[in-house]
C-alpha cells in the first residue's frame, strides 16, 4: 500500500514527463503492450511499402515498358520513365521480402503475439521483458539492411525472396546488385534473431505464467496457435540462420557451400566450388515451409476467437482444432520438398514429400469444417471483425484447395513457377492472413486504445477490399492454367502468353483499387485512436480474460487477480442468463463447475 | 444487412465456378485462356489429373461455399427463428470429416504416382531395352539456350556434334530424350505444350523425354529466375516431320562445316 501511495505522490509531483521517462515508457519500453503496439505501427507502415512495391510489379505487367506514372521520371529519367528489367527483379524480390519478413511474421507474432499473450492468459507481462524489448529493437538494424539492399546503386537485390544460388551467391551472376544481396542476407538474418527472441519468450510465458485455473485446454485458440507457432520458429529458424551465414561466406569469403566445381558465370570464374546449389534449397525451405504456417496459424487462432464471439456459440470441436494446429505444425516439418518437385531433386524423394503434403491438407480441412460447425445454429452478428473473419474462412478454402494441385507432383510439373502458385499463396497470405489481421485489428482495437473504430467505415473497407482482392487474385488461377510464368518482366513476347495482356490489365486495375481502399482503413484507424467512441472493458460481450482488464490496460494489466473457471468459448451457456459467460465469472450457487470440454 | 452480407459470400462459389467454366469452354470472353494445346503423348495424363483435381476440389468449393452462405442466411441475428444451438462439437462428425478427406487425399496421392513415374522416372528404351540415347543436349546460360545435337553417328559428345542456339528442332511421332544442364545459374527448361518443366542446375545433368504428336512451332520458356534478362531467355521448339528434321539437321551440319572451314582458312 505504502509503495502505491509513494508512486502516486511521485506522479502528481511531476505532471510533465521528463524526457528520460518518456523514452523508458514509449521507446525502450519493456511493457508487452507498448512493444506490441510498436510492432503494429511499424509493420503497418511496411505493409504500405509492400503494397506500393506490388503496384510497381502490376504496372509493368499491365503496361510493359511504359513510363511509370508519378515516380517514373524521377527514378528512370534516362530511360524516359520506363523501369529497367533489373528494377523489376528488385521490385518482386523486395515485395515478397517485405511482406513476409517485415509484415506478416512480425505483425502476427510481434504485434498480436506480444499484445495478446499476457492479457489472454491473465499474466502481468511477458516472462522476459528485456528480451521482449530487444526482439523489437533488433528489427531496426534489419530495416536498415533491407533499405540499404533496396537502394543499393545501381540495382537492389534481385534474386527473389528465395535467394537461390548461384544467382545469389556469385557476384558476377548479377552485376550491379552485388553488395545488395549481402545486405539482403543480413536483413533476413536479423529478422530471424528478433523472431527467435520472441518465440523463446512466448513459449516460456504461455507455459509458466497462466492465471490460476487456466489449464492448457482452457486456452483460447489464439494462444494455442501462438504457442505452436513459437515452437515452429524455435526449431526451424536456426536452419535458415545457418544457411544465411553459409551464403554470406560464399559471397564474401569464397567458401563455395552452394557453388559447384568449375563454375563460369558471365565469363568470370566463380573461383570456388565443391558445393551444391540444391543444398540451399533444402535448408531454405526447411525453414520457409514451416514459415508458411508461422504466417497462417496465428491468423487461424484469432479468426476462431472472433467467429465464436460473433456467432455467440462455443467453438465447434475445440480439441480437434488444437490437434489439427499441432498436426499442421508436425507435418509442416516434413513437406518442404514440395517446393522442389522440378528442382532436380531425386524424383523418388519427390514422391515421399508428395504424400506428406497431401496429408497436411487434412488438418486444414478439419479446421474449415469446425469453423462452419461454429457458425451453424448461432446468433450471427455481422460486425466488421466478423465479416473479415468470415471472409478468411471463405478465402482460405480457395487457397487450401488450390494447394492440392501443386501437391500433385505431375500437375506441379506444369504449374510450378506459374501464376497458379502466385494465386495460391496470395489467397493464403493476403485473402487469408491479411484479412484476419484486419479483422483482429477491428476486434482488439477497443482493448488497445480504449476506443472503438467506426463500423460503417469498417464495413466499406471490408467490402471494397473483398471485391478488389478477388478481382486481383482469382483470375491469376486462370493465367496459371495457361502456364503464365512468374517473375518475368515481359512475358508477352512469348506467343503462348501474348493474349493474356488484357486480363493482366484488369488485375492491375483491381490491385490499384485494393491499395486505394486501404485509405479508408488508415483514416478510420488514426481518427479512432483519438476520436473514436470510448468503450468499457468488454465492448463485444466476450468471454476472454483480456476483456476483463481495463481498456486500455495499465502497467501490469489486471487490477485484480484473475481466477479462471472455464474455457473462453462459453457463449449462450445454459448456466447463466446472459449470452456470455466470462472465464473469470464464478459459477452461480448450486452449479457444479463445468467439466472442461464436451466429449 | 445480414442477408446482404450472406449473399455477398454466396457470390464466391457462383463467380468462382463461372470464371473457371468460361475459361474452360472454347470461344467467349476468355477464349484461349486455358491449358495450352498439348502435343505430348505423355502430356494428356497430366491434363487429366488437373481436370480430375479441379472437379474434386470444385465440389468441395461449391459445397463449403453454399453451407457458409446458408448458415449466415439462416442464423443471422436479425431474422433467425431457432434458439442458439449450445454445443461443443460432435465426435461422429469429427470422425466422418477426418476419414473422408483423408481417404480422398490418399487416393489422389496414389492415383498420380503413375503419371509422375512416366514423366520423371522411366526414361524411354530402344528396341533392345537399353535406355534411348539423347538426341540433343540443352545447356542454359544467361540468357540463351545452347543446343548440341548428336551428328551422323547418333552419339553425343563426339567430333561430329552439331551446335545451334535457341532453335530446338525435334522429329514428330518419335520418343525424344534430351539432356538438360546449366552452365552458370539455375534456369528451368519449360515446354508448356509438352507439359514439361525441369530446372537445370550447374554441376548436374538431367534427362527429359517426350513424344510430340503434332508438327508446328512452340515456345521454349525459361521458368526459373536467372537474372535481369530472365524474361528474354526465350527459345523456340520446332516439331518437324521426319523428313524436315533430317533436312534441317543436314543443313545445320553444312552451315557448321562451312563456318569451320571459313574460320580455319582465316587462320
Ligand atoms: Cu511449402
Ligand atoms: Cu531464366
Amino acid at each position: 500500500m505504502t509503495a502505491v501511495t509513494v508512486d502516486d505522490a511521485h506522479g502528481h509531483g511531476h505532471p510533465e514527463m521528463t524526457l528520460r521517462q518518456f523514452i523508458n515508457t514509449y521507446v525502450f519500453s519493456k511493457d508487452h503492450k507498448i512493444i506490441g503496439l510498436q510492432f503494429l505501427f511499424t509493420t503497418l507502415l511496411w505493409f504500405l511499402v509492400g503494397g506500393l512495391l506490388a503496384l510497381g510489379i502490376r504496372w509493368q505487367l499491365a503496361f510493359p515498358w511504359q513510363s511509370v506514372p508519378v515516380i517514373g521520371n524521377l527514378l528512370f529519367a534516362a530511360e524516359g520513365g520506363q523501369m529497367s528489367p533489373e528494377f523489376y527483379t528488385t521490385l518482386f524480390t523486395m515485395h515478397a521480402t517485405v511482406m513476409i519478413f517485415f509484415v506478416i511474421i512480425p505483425i502476427l507474432a510481434g504485434a498480436f503475439g506480444n499484445y495478446l499473450i499476457p492479457l489472454m492468459i491473465g499474466a502481468d507481462d511477458m516472462a522476459f521483458p528485456t528480451l521482449n524489448m530487444l526482439s523489437y529493437w533488433f528489427m531496426w538494424p534489419a530495416f536498415f539492411c533491407i533499405i540499404m539492399s533496396f537502394l543499393n546503386p545501381p540495382y537492389g537485390a534481385g534474386a527473389g525472396w528465395t535467394s537461390y544460388p548461384p544467382l545469389s551467391s556469385v557476384s558476377e551472376a548479377a552485376p550491379g546488385s552485388a553488395s545488395a544481396q549481402t545486405w539482403w542476407l543480413l536483413a533476413v538474418t536479423l529478422v530471424g534473431v528478433s523472431s527467435m527472441m520472441g518465440s523463446v519468450n512466448y513459449m516460456t510465458t504461455i507455459l509458466q505464467m497462466r492465471a490460476p485455473g487456466l489449464t492448457m485446454f482452457r486456452l483460447p485458440l489464439t494462444i494455442w496457435a501462438m504457442f505452436i507457432t513459437a515452437i515452429l520458429q524455435a526449431f526451424a529458424l536456426p536452419v535458415l540462420t545457418a544457411a544465411g551465414f553459409m551464403q554470406i561466406f560464399d559471397r564474401m569469403a569464397g567458401s563455395g557451400f552452394f557453388v559447384p566445381e568449375g563454375l563460369v558465370i558471365n565469363n568470370a570464374d566463380a573461383e570456388s566450388g565443391g558445393g551444391q546449389p540444391l543444398l540451399w534449397q533444402h535448408l531454405f525451405w526447411f525453414y520457409s515451409h514451416p514459415a508458411v504456417y508461422i504466417m497462417i496459424l496465428p491468423a487461424m487462432g484469432m479468426v476462431s476467437d472472433i467467429l465464436a464471439c460473433f456467432a455467440r456459440k462455443p467453438i465447434f470441436g475445440y480439441k480437434p482444432m488444437v490437434y489439427s494446429i499441432s498436426g499442421i505444425a508436425g507435418l509442416g516439418f516434413i513437406v518442404w520438398g514440395h517446393h522442389m518437385f522440378v528442382s532436380g531433386m531425386n524424383p523418388m524423394l519427390g514422391l515421399t514429400f508428395m504424400v506428406a503434403t497431401m496429408m497436411i491438407a487434412l488438418p486444414s480441412a478439419v479446421k474449415v469444417f469446425n469453423w462452419l460447425g461454429t457458425i451453424w445454429g448461432g446468433d450471427i452478428k455481422f460486425t466488421t471483425p466478423m465479416l473479415f473473419a468470415l471472409s478468411f474462412v471463405s478465402m482460405f478454402v480457395i487457397g487450401g484447395l488450390s494447394g492440392i494441385f501443386m501437391a500433385a507432383t505431375p500437375v506441379d510439373i506444369f504449374i510450378h513457377d506459374t501464376y497458379f502458385i502466385v494465386a495460391h499463396f496470395h489467397y493464403v497470405l493476403f485473402s487469408g492472413t491479411a484479412m484476419a489481421v484486419f479483422g483482429s485489428i477491428y476486434f482488439w482495437f477497443p482493448k488497445m486504445f480504449g476506443r472503438k473504430m467506426n463500423e460503417t467505415a469498417g464495413k466499406w473497407h471490408f467490402f471494397l477490399t473483398f471485391m478488389f482482392l478477388n478481382g486481383t487474385f482469382f483470375l491469376m488461377h486462370i493465367l496459371g492454367a495457361v502456364g503464365f510464368p512468374r517473375r518475368l518482366a515481359d512475358p508477352y513476347h512469348y506467343a503462348t502468353f501474348k493474349h493474356l495482356l488484357p486480363m493482366n490489365q484488369f488485375i492491375t486495375y483491381c490491385a490499384i483499387g485494393m491499395v486505394a481502399s486501404q485509405v479508408i482503413f488508415a483514416a478510420n484507424f488514426f481518427y479512432s485512436i483519438f476520436k473514436g467512441p470510448k468503450v468499457g472493458r468488454n465492448p463485444w460481450n466476450a468471454n476472454g480474460l483480456e476483456w476483463m482488464a481495463p481498456s486500455p490496460p495499465g502497467h501490469g494489466n489486471f487490477d485484480f487477480q484473475p481466477i479462471v473457471y472455464r474455457g473462453p468459448y462459453e457463449y449462450n451457456s445454459p448456466e447463466v442468463e446472459t449470452d456470455f459467460y466470462p472465464q473469470t465469472q464464478p459459477p452461480p450457487d448450486g452449479v457444479e463447475p463445468a467439466a472442461d470440454e464436451a466429449h | 444487412m445480414g442477408r446482404l452480407w450472406s449473399l455477398l459470400f454466396l457470390t464466391v462459389p457462383i463467380l468462382g465456378v463461372a470464371i473457371f467454366v468460361l475459361a474452360m469452354i472454347p470461344g467467349g470472353v476468355f477464349d484461349d485462356h486455358w491449358l495450352p494445346v498439348n502435343i505430348n503423348e505423355h502430356g494428356q495424363i497430366i491434363d487429366d489429373l488437373f481436370m480430375f483435381i479441379l472437379y474434386l476440389t470444385g465440389v468441395i468449393f461449391i459445397g463449403t461455399g453454399i453451407l457458409l452462405f446458408w448458415f449466415l442466411w439462416k442464423y443471422d441475428t436479425e431474422t433467425r427463428t431457432e434458439p442458439v444451438k449450445y454445443t461443443h462439437g460432435s465426435h461422429t462428425l469429427e470422425i466422418i470429416w477426418s476419414i473422408l478427406p483423408a481417404a480422398t487425399l490418399l487416393f489422389i496421392a496414389i492415383y498420380q504416382m503413375d503419371a509422375w513415374a512416366s514423366h520423371k522416372m522411366v526414361p524411354p528404351v530402344d528396341d533392345h531395352g537399353d535406355p534411348k540415347p539423347a538426341l540433343v543436349e540443352v545447356t542454359g546460360r544467361q540468357f540463351e539456350w545452347r543446343l548440341r545435337y548428336a551428328g551422323r553417328d547418333g552419339e553425343l559428345y563426339t567430333k561430329d556434334d552439331i551446335f545451334t542456339v535457341n532453335d530446338l528442332h525435334v522429329p514428330v511421332n518419335e520418343q525424344v530424350v534430351i539432356v538438360v544442364k546449366s552452365q552458370d545459374v539455375l534456369h528451368s527448361f519449360f515446354l508448356p505444350n509438352m507439359r514439361i518443366k525441369q530446372d537445370v542446375i550447374p554441376g548436374m545433368k538431367q534427362k527429359v523425354w517426350f513424344q510430340a504428336n503434332q508438327v508446328g512451332q512452340y515456345d521454349l520458356v525459361c521458368a526459373e529466375l536467372c537474372g535481369w534478362g530472365h524474361y528474354k531467355m526465350r527459345g523456340r521448339l520446332w516439331v518437324d516431320s521426319a523428313d524436315d528434321f533430317a533436312k534441317w539437321l543436314e543443313q545445320a551440319e553444312q552451315e557448321q562445316n562451312s563456318t569451320e572451314i571459313a574460320s580455319a582458312s582465316q587462320e
